[in-house]
Formats: structure tokens, C-alpha cells, sequence
């Protein structure tokens, strides 16, 4: 075990399955020499050669398209793209294509690729680097989509990701790139894809977020334990496909729920999950469930942006509200 | 030893240069390829199966018994002439009009029929068939030929990717990602345009301000080359060409065959409402059958009992393959929901019982 935080997490998971995979390659804008704008895939150049590691030129559709024709000729590309304010023009590539193969062509071609990119603000960037849309993914079948928010998950996410048959979209939030450490192993394990986490039991109230709204989320949750409330916390990490029954089973012991997430409110993950209980488990619902959100504008640049994503308070106040009902 | 001509450098686009064997009445003017009798009667057969299976799938959507279609009609030299110059080991990203090429690779004709009339089994290609399914998206599938021609660079392959895409493909941004990995990176692929001139109704004058297509790729430093996209000859002949330096680690290059869309866009498509007839007739005159045939009849290959024997052996083949089409039931429910991912989760297995019992109700009415 060795204390990481998340870009060192990401970086050691793409290092053991390279050595020991001759088949996976690196590629995207700025990943070789200078080892990723982040510094994710930094020394693999050094480490596994031109062949494995590229420099691509400046063009998404490009890295992303190719990778598909790579993936059906036998390779496990991992491509990143800089930030997911700019994989848009790689969309026609993801949904039309990676996740289609394996479908129209009846499981003759199939694209066992990831395509990783930094997700979410917080951290004061520019505009179009603070995006969360990780629902224009989810809303594609064919794709896998994971948001991890700790370094150990990252890590263990990443190589199942690696290793999955199918196109997975791996949204790393950058507020949690180098912002918590964490004790993570140095050899290869694998988090298995499509399982949320419970953080914390509890009876009261089902409090649900992903990627750096955990933050906040586990804050509201501690000052509400404070008060003699007892939360359940859950962790979706795999936003598509969603494991629906941890959530489920913990709104049965709860009858009570809040959803945290940075996205926009309108079509958000939010409205899955509460569709999802409401096919499942509504006649356990004590109160009208609540969605803490970011709001349907466009996101407001740095001097704006900190009344826009949720923090512990929004949170707090959400799941009092919901608690109050 | 004189040193082997470069064709790319002879014809040179930026020159106005075009590449031809056989001219409109088939008389050779330029370097015929060495081929045997046989090969020269396949490059018959396949262009004339081609032929009779697209009028067979234009004839069938008339009647209903097709759904949208997309014809391939006065452009079959360009697809048989290219394809005939594939190995084995060789790969093809096709767009959507290749039948040709697909007939040339060995895929049966009721697949392509099966494709078109709405069934995903026609896009299974065959283990060991190396072709990807009919693409749909304009020039997105250029940049999977890239991928795979980058692998086969990687691997060290003695093999190469052609892929296939029309003039309007040309504008996409797409394409010029494609061209430019590809000469970046080496990639083993040859960019084959068919240069039909007309994006649905858009001429290829509208589509771009360059006088030639094959002229784009001498700005990512790759050979380009303009082909008279109706000599069957012409298209074998550069298409071995470009292919031979491809595998042999020389990178990638562009052939812009210029041909003409005889038929409609799609069957959903009304050509008269933006192109003269006579500009059609004065195609017609330019078939790249017709051509064949007198190149053949010169070289004492073609005789009207040939002739006979072919068409009907043609003819035999496409009403077999319509047979099998027509005979072939709907896909089962259960494989959209398989093939979604390499394993079913819960939540589509749930979604797939709910479709299945449409399928049983369906069933029962009928």
C-alpha cells in the first residue's frame, strides 16, 4: 500500500495493466511527453515506448474514431480526452459507433475501449472545463459510464474498465484529482462496474451522490449524525449502468432519500434514480424525494460559480427538508 | 534498370491529370495490368452481379418488398475494380454503397438485401471476412479504416485498410481527422473516394472550391490520385498499386475515382428536381460495363454465348439470394437485448421480458 492521491491512482492502474498487457495503448492529446495537462499518464511514455503511448494530433473524433478501428483489430485503447467540455466533437464516434458495434454487427466487432476525461468544476477553470454531463453518456445503451470519487476506487474502476469487454466511459472529477490522498495498493485489483457503495448505514434518510459531490454529501450527512439523524450514504460509482437495487433496498430501510449531483437539474441522473424508486420501492416513500442539483443554466464562469454546485449546506438543508416532510 | 514509374507522381491531380487504362469506348490507352482470362471474366461477373442485384433491390422497393435503398448503378467499376485488388488478410471500411465490393469479398447478396430491407443479420459479416458493416454516418467510418490501418502499421502486418467514401464525405470534418492520423501515424490505408459528383443533390462543384478531390491529400503529405472511376482497369490497377505500398510500411494514399450516380440517391430520392437528364444520357454513354465488354470483345474473350451464359447465371444467382431474403424471418427480440453488451445486466433483462411479450401478442393476432 502506498498513500496516492487520485492522478497517482489513475497512473499506477494504467501502468500495471500495460506491463502486463502488451495490447493496451495510450492515446490522446498531450499524454506522452508531458504525461497528460493533469499529469495522468505521465512517465508511460518513458516507460512503454512510442508504440504504446501517443501523441495524437488535436482532434477528438480523430483519437476516438481511431480507436474503435484500433479496438476491432485487437487492441485496448485507453484515450483521453482533455476535458469532457470537449469531447463533443467525439460524440458521433461514441454513440454511433463504439456503442453500436458490438449490436449491428451481432457481436462480430465489439470496442473494448475507454475513453477517460477529466469531469465537474470546483476548481475555478476556464469556460467549458467544468462540464458534468455524464447523462449524454448514460443515456446511450451499449455504453458503460463510471464516475469514481476516491483515489482507491479510481483505481480499482479504471482496471475493471480496462478489462471490460464493452466501450466504457471513465469521468474523472478533476476537483478530486490531487485533492484527497488515500492508502491504494500498488498491484493491479479491479472495483466491479455497475455497484454503488453504501459509506455509511443508516435508517433515516438515503442520501445519494457520485464524483466530487460526495464531498459535500458526506459533510451534510456528518452534521445531520451530529443531530441524532442517522443517513445512509451511497456512492453510485458506476452511473450506467445503475445499480438500482443497493438503492432500492436502502430507500425500503429509509423511506426517505435526497440526490446530490453538479449536473444540470432538467433530465439529470437525479430523474433515473427517482423514477427508478418510484417503479420500485414508492410505497416505501414517507416524503417527496429531493434533488440537490447544479441549475438549468449554462454554468457560470469562476466569479459565479460557487453558488452554482451544491455544497454541504444546499445539501443539509435538502435532506432536512425531505427529513421535515 | 530504369527506375518504376511512381503512377502518383505521373498523375499528379494539381496537373489536371487523370488516370485511365480503357477509355469510354474501351480502347486502351494506358498500362494494362497483367490478368489472366479468368480474372478478367470475374471483373466481368462481379460488375455485371452487381448490376442486376441493384435493379433487382430498386424493382423490389418499387413493389414494396424493400424498404429505402440505396443504388449503386454506372458506378460498379470503381467498387469491383478496387476490391479485386484486395488480399485476403486486407481490410474494408465501406460507407454505403459498396455492394461491389462486398459481392467481391464473398459476402452472400441476401445479406445485403437482408441489411436493407431492415434486419440487423444482414450486417453480420462472417468470421474470417475482413469487412466491417455498411456505414451510414458520412466519413465517420473513414477514421475506423485509420484504426485499423494504424494496427496493421503497429502489428507490422503485410496488410493494409481500404475504405470507402463519397465526394461529399470530402467536407466532413471527420475525413480530414482520418487523413490526417493516417499520414501522421503511417497507417496502412488507401482512402478510396467515389466521386459520384452529387451529395444527394448537392454537386460536387458546391461541395468544395478544389478542381479535384484526390488534390485534399497533398496537404497532409500522402499521394492523391485522380481515376477515371468507370475503367475497371484503372481502379484494380491503382488500387494494387496503393494498397502494395501501404503494406509494405510506405503509408497511406488517396485515389479519387470519378464516376457518376446514375440512379437516385436513395429510392427516396428525386434526382430530376436538381440534374438534367441529358447530363445522365451523356453518362450513360460512359458505362463502365459497356466499356469492359468491348475491351473484352477485342481481346476475344467476350462471345454473345458468353454473354448469354453470364446474364444467366447472374440472373439465377440474385433470384436465389431474393428467395432467401424473403424467406428469412425477423430477428429475434432476444438478440437486440444480447448483443447490447457481452453481458446482459438486470434492468435490460427485465426490458427484454417486456418486448418479448409485444413479440407473443403480436404472435397471437397474426
Amino acid at each position: 500500500m502506498t498513500e496516492m492521491h487520485m492522478v497517482q491512482a489513475l497512473n499506477s492502474a494504467l501502468d500495471n495493466l500495460m506491463k502486463e498487457d502488451d495490447s493496451v495503448i495510450v492515446l490522446g492529446e498531450d499524454v506522452g511527453v508531458d504525461g497528460g495537462v493533469f499529469r495522468v499518464t505521465d512517465g508511460l511514455l518513458d516507460k512503454y515506448g512510442e508504440k504504446r503511448v501517443f501523441d495524437t494530433p488535436l482532434a477528438e473524433a480523430g483519437i476516438v474514431g481511431t480507436s474503435i478501428g484500433l479496438a476491432i483489430k485487437g487492441f485496448k485503447p485507453v484515450a483521453e480526452m482533455q476535458f469532457m467540455g470537449f469531447v463533443l466533437p467525439a460524440m458521433q464516434q461514441i454513440i454511433s459507433h463504439a456503442a453500436r458495434m458490438r449490436n449491428r454487427s451481432r457481436g462480430r466487432y465489439t470496442c473494448p475501449l475507454v475513453v477517460r476525461m477529466p469531469c465537474q468544476g470546483g476548481v475555478k477553470a476556464l469556460e467549458h472545463h467544468s462540464e458534468s454531463t455524464e447523462v449524454f453518456f448514460a443515456h446511450t445503451p451499449g455504453l458503460k459510464v463510471i464516475m469514481p470519487s476516491t483515489p482507491y476506487d479510481a483505481k480499482g474502476l479504471l482496471i475493471s474498465a480496462i478489462n471490460d469487454p464493452d466501450p466504457v466511459i471513465f469521468l474523472e472529477p478533476k476537483k478530486l484529482y490531487r485533492s484527497i490522498k488515500q492508502e491504494v495498493p500498488e498491484e493491479a485489483y479491479e472495483i466491479p462496474i455497475g455497484k454503488a457503495s453504501v459509506l455509511v448505514e443508516g435508517d433515516d434518510i438515503t442520501m445519494i451522490s457520485w464524483g466530487s459531490m460526495m464531498r459535500p454529501t458526506i459533510s451534510a450527512a456528518e452534521k445531520l449524525a451530529k443531530e441524532g439523524v442517522n443517513p445512509e450514504v451511497i456512492d453510485l460509482r458506476t452511473i450506467s449502468p445503475l445499480d438500482h437495487d443497493t438503492i432500492i433496498e436502502s430507500i425500503k430501510k429509509t423511506g426517505r432519500c435526497v440526490i446530490v449531483h453538479e449536473a444540470a437539474r432538467t433530465g439529470g441522473m437525479g430523474a433515473e434514480i427517482m423514477a427508478r424508486i418510484n417503479e420500485r420501492a414508492f410505497y416505501s416513500l414517507e416524503a417527496p424525494m429531493k434533488r440537490v442539483t447544479g441549475y438549468d443554466i449554462v454554468i457560470p464562469l469562476p466569479m459565479g460559480e460557487d453558488c452554482y454546485f451544491p455544497d454541504a449546506k444546499r445539501v443539509y438543508s435538502g435532506a432536512k427538508e425531505v427529513l421535515g416532510a | 534498370m530504369a527506375k518504376k514509374k511512381d503512377l502518383f507522381e505521373e498523375f499528379n491531380p494539381l496537373e489536371g491529370k487523370v488516370y485511365q487504362i480503357l477509355d469510354k469506348d474501351g480502347k486502351v490507352v494506358g498500362d494494362e495490368p497483367k490478368l489472366s482470362e479468368e480474372q478478367l471474366k470475374d471483373m466481368y461477373f462481379y460488375m455485371l452481379y452487381t448490376r442486376v442485384s441493384d435493379e433487382k433491390a430498386v424493382n423490389m422497393q418499387r413493389q414494396g418488398r424493400m424498404l429505402t435503398y440505396a443504388p449503386v448503378s454506372g458506378q460498379e467499376a470503381l467498387h469491383v475494380g478496387s476490391a479485386l485488388a484486395l488480399e485476403k488478410d486486407d481490410w474494408v471500411v465501406p460507407a454505403f454503397r459498396e455492394n461491389g465490393v462486398f459481392l467481391v469479398k464473398g459476402l452472400d447478396l441476401h445479406k445485403i438485401y437482408l441489411y436493407w430491407k431492415g434486419n440487423e443479420e444482414g450486417a453480420l459479416i462472417p468470421e474470417g471476412m475482413n469487412i466491417l458493416p455498411v456505414t451510414i454516418p458520412v466519413a465517420s467510418q473513414t477514421l475506423h479504416g485509420v484504426g485499423i490501418g494504424w494496427a496493421q502499421a503497429l502489428k507490422g502486418e503485410k496488410a493494409a485498410t481500404v475504405t470507402y467514401f463519397g465526394d461529399g464525405a470530402t467536407s466532413e470534418g471527420e475525413f480530414h481527422e482520418a487523413m490526417n492520423f493516417a499520414a501522421v501515424f503511417k497507417a496502412n490505408i488507401v482512402f478510396i473516394c467515389n466521386n459520384n459528383q452529387y451529395a444527394i443533390s448537392v454537386p460536387v462543384e458546391k461541395q468544395t472550391a478544389s478542381k479535384t478531390l484526390a488534390q485534399k491529400a497533398i496537404a497532409y503529405e500522402m499521394p492523391g490520385i485522380k481515376v477515371d472511376g468507370n475503367d475497371v482497369l484503372a481502379m484494380y490497377s491503382i488500387t494494387k498499386y496503393a494498397l502494395e505500398r501501404a503494406r509494405s510500411g510506405k503509408g497511406p494514399s488517396m485515389i479519387e475515382g470519378y464516376t457518376y450516380r446514375i440512379g437516385y440517391h436513395t429510392t427516396a430520392d428525386d434526382p430530376t428536381k436538381y440534374r438534367d437528364q441529358k447530363e445522365v444520357d451523356e453518362w450513360k454513354t460512359k458505362d463502365p460495363i459497356t466499356r469492359f465488354r468491348e475491351y473484352l470483345k477485342g481481346k476475344k474473350i467476350w462471345t454473345e454465348k458468353y454473354e448469354e451464359e453470364v446474364q444467366k447465371k447472374v440472373k439465377e444467382m440474385v433470384s436465389n439470394e431474393v428467395k432467401i431474403a424473403e424467406s428469412s424471418t425477423k430477428p429475434p427480440i432476444k438478440a437486440y437485448f444480447e448483443h447490447t453488451y457481452a453481458e446482459m445486466y438486470p434492468y435490460l433483462e427485465e426490458q427484454l421480458t417486456e418486448m418479448s411479450a409485444c413479440e407473443e401478442e403480436k404472435e397471437d393476432t397474426e
